[in-house]
């Protein structure tokens, strides 16, 4: 029903995220935000089940902070990556595991940009792109048919583009707009809803 | 319940070992007073220990019953309803039928699913009935705590995030809660009001409106808020011509600490929305239809009204779990009000009565043009009934 994508360019790394928030057979919202954001330059898409999605970014989201209060220096995207997948690791076996898929996307000084696809068994990838959700399984192909690592930005948001028209042929479900955000060297960059979201 | 919390009154039972009571029908469901952490509202009540989320129909006794097989509910928990909540430039729309459904049987055909929480908030609940009411006592408990300690009230949103933070450990069992929560925040700093329009004509709200029957006390007596006057100065912002008002709409949702109108919908589920529209229950797809086509931010206190009565009608005519009257309440920046309880039966016949006259007119009128232009150039004269 929901659907993340990211795709790392040699500089930065573009991701997105559907915008509906529904239950059951409704729609509730059509503006709902899924990335949250860790750091400056980290951001966290997060899918899955109902309640379980909030709780788990909004923890790993103050404990990143918490690292930041305590340490004075920002954790790495891989570093965050790691910390995640523990703690959903920690919590699979437990009474109350978190049913999540998550897409972890970050810029590092040193390391460059960073994707990192994690799902709700707590298995961690680095990953040049990926993709959540039952659109995952119509634009993977298309994902590894025109990615090239030098990516530009315009190609990637081309690429994008093409994704989301795929989706809007083939998948049974009504997706209408998708939250889109680049993060490079300057931090996270808002841009424009795909397809142009309802006013 | 709060008095006690606030007292520490059974603080001096200073049993901190584990759970030694002896393990009765309910099991180790119920925690004794001493274990309650008084400042946090979190831990009042768990769930049983033996209830994991992947066991999806749990026990509600104790471990030494957890080897026979889950205990089967008396009957089947379902959740028939229509509520519904909206916020427009002239405050939120809080509305709902009052049918109390259990499998196909009414229940109750007047139960009340709009509970007051406060002056300025309302909350409209589906689901499980007793676990709703439950909770509501519950919320209710937690703002006033958190008023007096913090001498201000809390936010929507922010009593939205604490029922979901207090739902969240019982996530999995059979709570079933659905609140749409509709209020307004109130305005605590002055310096937003001058980032605010520029002030029309005072708009008299509580006369226009004619279908209110009770005034709120605790509206009128409100003194938490700053003064009525800067209340109707910030109502009247909102009150100008809509496109203004659309601009101010994006303020209004997007800044947290500004005052407005507010609706959040808080699921046992976990599911935390805020929006403009948010209906809930079995009848809430023909709910939407209704409110999505007749929608606009700028509508007056009457078409909202009419609104919403009608999307409760629509619903509780094609839904079995929905129907007998329809309550609403509307509040604003002064409190909420209530308008009279309405029974939806008559609005049937009310409503074929008027289609059946004016299909008659619109025939009288057809057979009069007819009559017109047959009888200007025609040799024909055809007589016409």
């Amino acid at each position: 029903m929901e659907y993340l994508i990211g795709i790392q360019g040699p500089d930065f790394v573009l991701v997105a995220a559907d915008n509906v928030a529904a239950s059951s057979i409704i729609q509730m919202k059509h503006d709902y935000d899924k990335m949250f954001k860790l750091s400056e330059k980290i951001l966290l898409l997060c899918v899955g089940e109902a309640g379980d999605t909030v709780q788990f970014a909004e923890y790993i989201q103050k404990n990143v902070q918490l690292y930041k209060m305590r340490n004075g220096y920002e954790l790495s995207p891989a570093a965050a990556a790691n910390f995640t997948r523990k703690n959903l690791a920690d919590y699979l076996r437990s009474r109350t595991p978190y049913h999540v898929n998550l897409l972890l996307a970050g810029y590092d000084e040193a390391d460059g940009p960073g994707l990192y696809y994690m799902d709700y068994l707590s298995a961690l990838a680095k990953a040049p792109f990926a993709a959540h959700g039952y659109g995952a399984f119509l634009t993977l192909s298309i994902l590894d048919r025109y990615y090239r690592p030098d990516l530009t930005r315009e190609e990637a948001v081309d690429l994008l583009k093409k994704c989301l028209e795929e989706l809007n042929k083939r998948f049974i479900l009504n997706l209408p707009s998708f939250t889109v955000r680049l993060i490079d060297k300057d931090g996270i960059h808002d841009m424009e809803k795909l397809p142009v979201g309802p006013k | 319940m709060a008095l006690q919390d606030v007292c520490g009154f059974l603080d001096t039972l200073d049993d901190t070992g584990p759970c030694t009571y002896p393990p009765n029908e309910m099991g180790y469901m119920w925690r004794t007073a001493s274990e309650f952490d008084r400042d946090s509202a979190f831990h009042f009540l768990f769930p049983p220990q033996q209830c994991s989320r992947k066991n999806r129909v749990p026990t509600l006794f104790s471990s030494t019953f957890s080897s026979l097989s889950p205990h089967q509910q008396p009957f089947q928990l379902s959740h028939g309803t229509t509520t519904l909540g909206f916020i427009f430039q002239d405050g939120v729309i809080a509305a709902a039928d009052t049918r109390a459904s259990c499998k196909g049987l009414i229940c109750c055909p007047t139960s009340q699913k709009i509970m007051p929480i406060h002056s300025h908030l309302v909350v409209n609940t589906s689901g499980s009935g007793a676990d709703c009411m439950l909770w509501e006592r519950i919320l209710t408990r937690e703002m006033r705590l958190y008023q007096l300690r913090h001498r201000k009230r809390l936010s929507i949103n922010g009593a939205a995030k604490l029922l979901s933070m207090m739902l969240h450990p019982f996530k999995g069992t059979n709570v079933c809660v659905a609140a749409t929560l509709c209020g307004w925040d109130g305005e605590e700093t002055r310096e937003t009001l001058n980032s605010c329009m520029e002030i029309a004509e005072v708009k008299e709200a509580v006369e226009q409106d004619t279908g209110v029957s009770t005034i709120s006390d605790s509206a009128l007596s409100s003194v938490k808020m700053a003064s009525v006057n800067e209340q109707e100065i910030l109502k009247d912002a909102y009150a100008l011509n809509p496109a203004v008002s659309d601009q101010n709409t994006k303020n209004v949702l997007s800044f947290g600490g500004r005052s407005g109108p507010r609706v959040c919908y808080v699921c046992s589920d976990g599911l935390q929305l805020k929006g403009e529209i948010i209906s809930v229950g079995s009848g809430s797809p023909y709910a939407y239809a209704v409110l999505d086509d007749g929608w606009r931010w700028g509508m007056t206190v009457d078409e909202a009204v009419a609104l919403a009565r009608e999307a409760v009608f629509r619903a509780t005519h094609w839904d079995a779990y929905s129907g007998n009257n329809v309550d609403l309440f509307h509040i604003t920046a002064h409190g909420w009000r209530r308008r009279d309880r309405e029974d939806l039966k008559e609005e049937y016949y009310r409503e074929r009565e008027r289609k059946r006259k004016k299909i008659k007119e619109r025939e009288k009128e057809r057979q009069k043009r007819e009559g017109d232009e047959l009888g200007e150039g025609d040799i024909y004269s055809v007589h016409c009934g």
